[in-house]
């Protein structure tokens, strides 16, 4: 073998990516980079403000130490609302969502427009913020839990319908082919084959759902839908930030304390 | 177990057969119900204060509002516009800082790579910025830099950081040890383990999560505006509060239409990732 | 019993699965349809309860054109036809009785299904079948703590429970090890002996086919190309029905089965034909 054969045969340069896809990587870099860098331009930030922010943020800080207890039956009054209006939203989310997913999955749906809208129906639940449900629902029943409940209930429904939609498109074939061949009614293979299937997906967003609504419902109180965040608007308008450090330990006491929760019973299902 | 197959020892066959319970235990059994029950008993009735006229009052409302609402008032487009725009780019700016922040972090809270300390420092952080709602966090940011949509972006960068690098976290330790310990053995140093052993397994996850976080953070970055960071949000409460029902509408189809395109887009370019 | 005429099946893709298939079983015996991977075994099996929605022809069982039935009366056609699966096809969440009785889903409304509130001839019936398929005691076990073989014997009882006039069985054997998977043909066809149930049941084993059926039915591109007693299996017509290769060796390792298996299973045969002839 002459040396030009074997520089041929195992030549000395090995590139990963050939020069068109680099290009096309670094393209990608560059768009990403120019993307951001419009975003914050058109922005227009006043940057100036972040020359202090530090000296703004410690002075909060410093301003809410130490916690003031004094008001924390209250807190805990608000609290427990807070738990409620999470755990009754959910509640209620899973025996509307249900029926929606059903309509919303390929393989259980009645024809394309039951179809659609269904998959409408998760879609706006699922665009429109809790908070915003929140102000809709404020407005319809008036400042209280109620309107938190269905604001939950309202913002859950997409997603655990979605969840559930997928997990009844994803079911065993097989099964289903077997239970009809047996000659059973269209709910009989409703109840018997597909709902066994897809009942630990249910549990589990269920208490997924409900350890979000949980943080989702501590702010559903500033558009005055109940719950803590209505004590922590106030007592921020007041500038009593003693206070407002009590009511975010809190908060974050009963969160923490739910996402353990909810891991423990997903981990337990599945 | 044994009474339900004493009978059969016969020619004949039971006639009745029951579904064993899911809860083994009868005191637990009932003992579950009654409390759920009991729940709904006290949360309902004495707990949350219901003023029952003022929600029938609602449902009449609420058929007046729809009338209202109908048709959707496109008519100060400029100002939605505006909004919309602001949103979208707290959404891009949020994202990309958000998604840098959270390489490090992430790898500082992924047990298998840092050492205890860092390691709890780090998901003590995770834990706290995810513990908060965006709007705790955007009046806090209100606070320290003062209104417009400055707080609006560090308020979703917290949001994206946290989320994009507890999922980087987990992918971390849960891949898989042999490749890594692989590389390590040809004596590569820990950036070059970074490189050839780490990145290659959570690379296509890490980036489908940062373009979820994206779409996500169009869906915060619409109510951050409620207590005054940037965004449409402000133009959305502001419409609610003068009761200008027909331009909320038209703020929200244009929201409800926005982020179906985001999730659409990034529906496309995760499925194209894997 | 059960009459095929000219069935022919064309999937929306195009892909034409069978090309007039016309096919007698006139009286209870086991007929094992051969053929390979894609020959239309599976699309002809689903064709006789409509599982696949036949393009055209006729399927008669009984004097019942299923053919011709709407969706009510299909319904009631498909209660009478009892189906296995490869893949057992359990609702591996529920229990075995569950799954067991769900074989007489078509017989209870929604709500007595629903409340597992099943007629209690139904339930002994149950036991008797599960005890019969060597499953006793096992009636609160859910479906996927189960092995595969157990799981098959479930997926029978499910048939049989609803005293079928004919079973379909697809592939029963093939998710399971070869031991099991005689002791699961050996079962379908005991059964079916012992209740003169006609069995049409496809098959990838030429050598299990051969040992355990009546009748061999030959598939090759959607037409049949073999339909003789499961002792007129040549190499010739292997090569008809799969292609060239050396089919020598299949045949002598069925021959040498057949002197102690095949010989066993033989006699039992016998004794139930007889069986059913004198009653």
């Amino acid at each position: 073998m002459t040396v030009e054969e074997h520089a041929r045969r195992y030549p000395a340069v090995w590139r990963r990516f050939n020069p068109r896809e680099t290009l096309v990587r670094y393209a990608w870099y560059l768009g990403i980079m120019i993307v951001t860098a419009v975003s914050f331009w058109r922005l227009d930030i006043t940057w100036v403000y972040m020359l202090d922010a530090h000296i703004q943020a410690g002075d909060l800080l410093f301003r809410m130490y130490p916690p003031d207890w004094t008001g924390f039956e209250a807190v805990l009054g608000a609290l427990v609302e807070t738990i409620h209006i999470a755990t009754l939203g959910t509640l209620a989310t899973v025996l509307i969502a249900f029926p929606v997913a059903l309509l919303a999955a390929r393989n259980t749906t009645f024809n394309t427009l039951t179809w659609t809208i269904g998959r409408f129906i998760l879609v706006a639940s699922r665009s429109v913020n809790t908070v915003v449900w929140a102000l809709f629902f404020v407005a319809v029943f008036g400042p209280g839990p109620v309107a938190g409940i269905w604001a939950i209930t309202a913002r859950s429904i997409g997603f655990v319908g979605k969840l559930t939609a997928e997990a009844i498109e994803e079911i065993d074939v097989g099964t289903v082919e077997a239970i009809e061949a047996t000659g059973a009614s269209r709910l009989q293979v409703l109840w018997i084959g597909i709902l066994p299937q897809v009942l630990p997906v249910i549990y589990g967003t269920f208490v997924y759902r409900w350890d979000i609504n949980i943080r989702e419902s501590t702010v559903l109180g500033f558009v005055g839908a109940g719950g803590i965040g209505i004590l922590l608007y106030s007592e921020i308008n007041l500038f009593r930030w003693q206070a407002v450090s009590v009511i975010l330990i809190a908060i974050f006491a009963v969160v923490v304390v739910s996402e353990f929760v909810s891991a423990t019973v997903r981990q337990r299902i599945t | 177990m044994s009474e339900a197959t004493a009978p059969r020892r016969g020619a004949k066959y039971p006639t009745t057969w029951r579904r064993p319970p899911f809860i083994e235990n009868p005191l637990f059994r009932y003992g579950s119900v009654v409390l759920a029950l009991a729940y709904l008993v006290w949360s309902l009735g004495f707990s949350i204060e219901v003023d029952m006229a003022r929600v029938i009052q609602g449902l009449d409302r609420a058929g007046n509002m729809f009338a209202r609402m109908v048709p959707p008032d496109f008519s100060r487009w400029e100002l939605l516009y505006r909004g919309i725009t602001e949103s979208v780019l707290i959404a891009f700016a949020a994202s990309f800082v958000g998604m840098i922040v959270a390489v490090p972090l992430g790898l500082a809270a992924a047990r298998n790579l840092a050492p205890l300390p860092v390691y709890l420092v780090a998901r003590f952080i995770i834990v706290l910025s995810r513990t908060f709602h965006e709007i705790v966090w955007a009046i806090f940011f209100v606070k320290v830099v003062g209104f417009g949509p400055l707080a609006g972006v560090l308020t979703l960068i917290v949001a994206s950081a946290s989320f994009i690098s507890k999922m980087l976290a987990e992918d971390v330790e849960n891949m898989q040890p042999g490749q890594a310990e692989a590389i390590r053995a040809t004596g590569a140093s820990f950036p070059k383990l970074l490189i050839y052993g780490i990145t290659p397994q959570v690379l296509p996850r890490y980036l489908g999560v940062s373009i979820y976080r994206l779409d996500a953070n169009l869906r915060h970055s619409t109510v951050v505006g409620i207590v005054g960071a940037g965004g449409i949000g402000q133009v959305l409460a502001a419409s609610f509060s003068r009761y200008d029902y027909d331009f909320s509408l038209a703020i929200l189809l244009v929201i409800i239409s926005l982020v179906f395109l985001g999730e659409i887009f990034s529906n496309v370019i995760r499925s194209r990732l894997r | 019993m059960l009459e095929i005429s000219d069935l022919v099946k064309t999937y929306p893709n195009g892909l034409k699965a069978l090309h007039g298939i016309s096919l007698a079983v006139d009286r209870p015996m086991v007929v094992a349809i051969i053929g390979s991977s894609g020959a239309g075994k599976s699309t002809l099996i689903r064709c006789v309860n409509r599982l696949v929605e036949p393009t055209s022809g006729r399927v008669v069982l009984n004097g019942t054109e299923i053919t011709a039935l709407g969706r009510h009366g299909l319904r009631k056609a498909r209660r009478r036809i009892g189906m296995i699966f490869q893949e057992y096809n359990l609702v591996e969440r529920l229990t075995v009785m569950e799954n067991v009785l769900s074989g007489r889903l078509g017989y209870v409304g929604f709500w007595r299904a629903y409340r597992r509130n099943y007629p209690p001839d139904d339930v002994a019936a149950a036991f008797e079948i599960l005890d019969r398929v060597g499953l006793e005691g096992r009636e609160n076990a859910r479906a996927d703590a189960l092995s595969g073989g157990q799981r098959q014997r479930v997926g029978i009882a499910r048939a049989l429970m609803q005293r079928p006039e004919l079973l379909l069985v697809d592939e029963p054997t093939a998710s399971l090890d070869p031991k099991t998977s005689r002791q699961i043909m050996r079962l379908i066809v005991e059964l079916a002996h012992e209740r003169g149930t006609p069995v049409l049941i496809n098959i990838h084993d030429v050598a299990l086919a051969q040992t355990f059926a009546d009748h061999i039915v030959g598939l090759r591109d959607g037409r049949i190309v073999f339909e003789d007693g499961s002792d007129r299996l040549t190499p010739a017509v292997l090569t008809e029905i799969y292609g060239e290769e050396d089919w020598s060796t299949t045949i002598r390792k069925v021959e040498e089965d057949d002197e102690a298996e095949g010989a066993e299973a033989a006699k039992g045969r016998d004794d139930t034909e007889s069986g059913v002839a004198a009653g």
